[in-house]
């Protein structure tokens, strides 16, 4: 497991999890939080655009694309609409490119496999702190 | 003293390989040791309690499975969803036989063969079952050699 002492990011960093799989969502946090993140968590697209349009921010948005009331590529694009500017990577455990592709059109900065694992968090909290 | 730690080693030799034996036997994946290495002293019983939720939430998943197979014409859009979202929380508990179950299931949904989607159903019930009970024996155990290490442990 790469520690947070190894990325060496002196800051921490919010993440947004937005998951109808309750299992994700309780993983991705512990694994947030062994990464030194703050998370917050919600279940479907909709709840996420209403937390932006409520004044909140995150540094990431980690968006599932399969989810009820609102799914991920529309929340994607609702959020880009907004303005919102900052990192949101599609979690996906469907395989084909092809999903994989309308998802990312829809706005994402990346799109990976769920669940996600350390390694995939360390490099996206690297491309994060490029950015700061 | 000597005897209550090899008494304690024993103890993790078993465990261990139990655990060796449910990766050997191919029930479980990468994904489970994932859940253990965020296991500490925050969370000291994070595995248990993220495959207790799993088994916990997915009894409504099979619901909705089982209840669009009973459908009549059945929904393949439906049941690829129902069986998407029950796939997709039995991966994250690394559950290696069952997930490859699902994936038939999903591949007979796509043409949809009802009869397949059945069929196969019902062996994604037996290994989903037969998981759980492996499961509940190691952590189990596991809860048992944890007490023995308190028990053993110096005053």
């Amino acid at each position: 497991m790469t520690s947070k002492s190894i990325l060496n990011l002196g800051q921490k960093f919010s993440v947004l999890i937005v998951d109808d799989d309750k299992i994700i969502r309780r993983i991705h946090k512990v694994l947030l939080n062994k990464f030194g993140c703050q998370s917050h968590a919600v279940e479907n697209g909709k709840e996420a655009v209403d937390l932006y349009v409520s004044g909140k921010h995150f540094d990431l948005i980690l968006m599932d694309k399969e989810m009820p009331v609102m799914d991920g590529p529309k929340a994607t694009q609702e959020l880009r609409a907004m303005g919102v500017n900052n990192m949101i990577v599609g979690v996906t455990s469907r395989g084909l490119d092809s999903e994989k592709q309308a998802f990312t059109e829809a706005g994402l900065d990346y799109c990976v496999q769920k669940p996600l694992t350390s390694e995939t968090i360390t490099s996206l909290l690297q491309e994060l702190a490029k950015k700061y | 003293m000597s005897n209550s730690s090899s008494r304690e080693r024993n103890l993790h030799r078993q465990l261990a390989n139990m655990k060796h034996s449910l990766f050997d036997q191919g029930y479980l994946d990468e994904q489970f040791i994932q859940l253990e290495e965020l296991q500490d002293e925050e969370n000291p019983n994070f595995v248990e309690e993220v495959v207790s939720l799993y088994y916990w939430d997915s009894v409504r998943l099979i619901q909705n499975i089982e209840q669009a197979l009973e459908q009549n014409p059945i929904d393949f859009a439906k049941l690829d969803n129902h069986m998407h979202q029950f796939k997709g929380s039995s991966c994250s508990i690394g559950a290696k036989k069952l997930k490859k179950e699902c994936t038939q299931f999903e591949k007979y949904c796509k043409t949809g063969n009802g009869e397949g989607c059945k069929r196969t159903f019902q062996q994604v019930k037996k290994e989903y079952a037969t998981l759980k009970k492996k499961l509940e024996r190691y952590f189990q155990f596991a809860r048992q050699v944890g007490c023995v290490e308190k028990a053993c442990r110096p005053k």
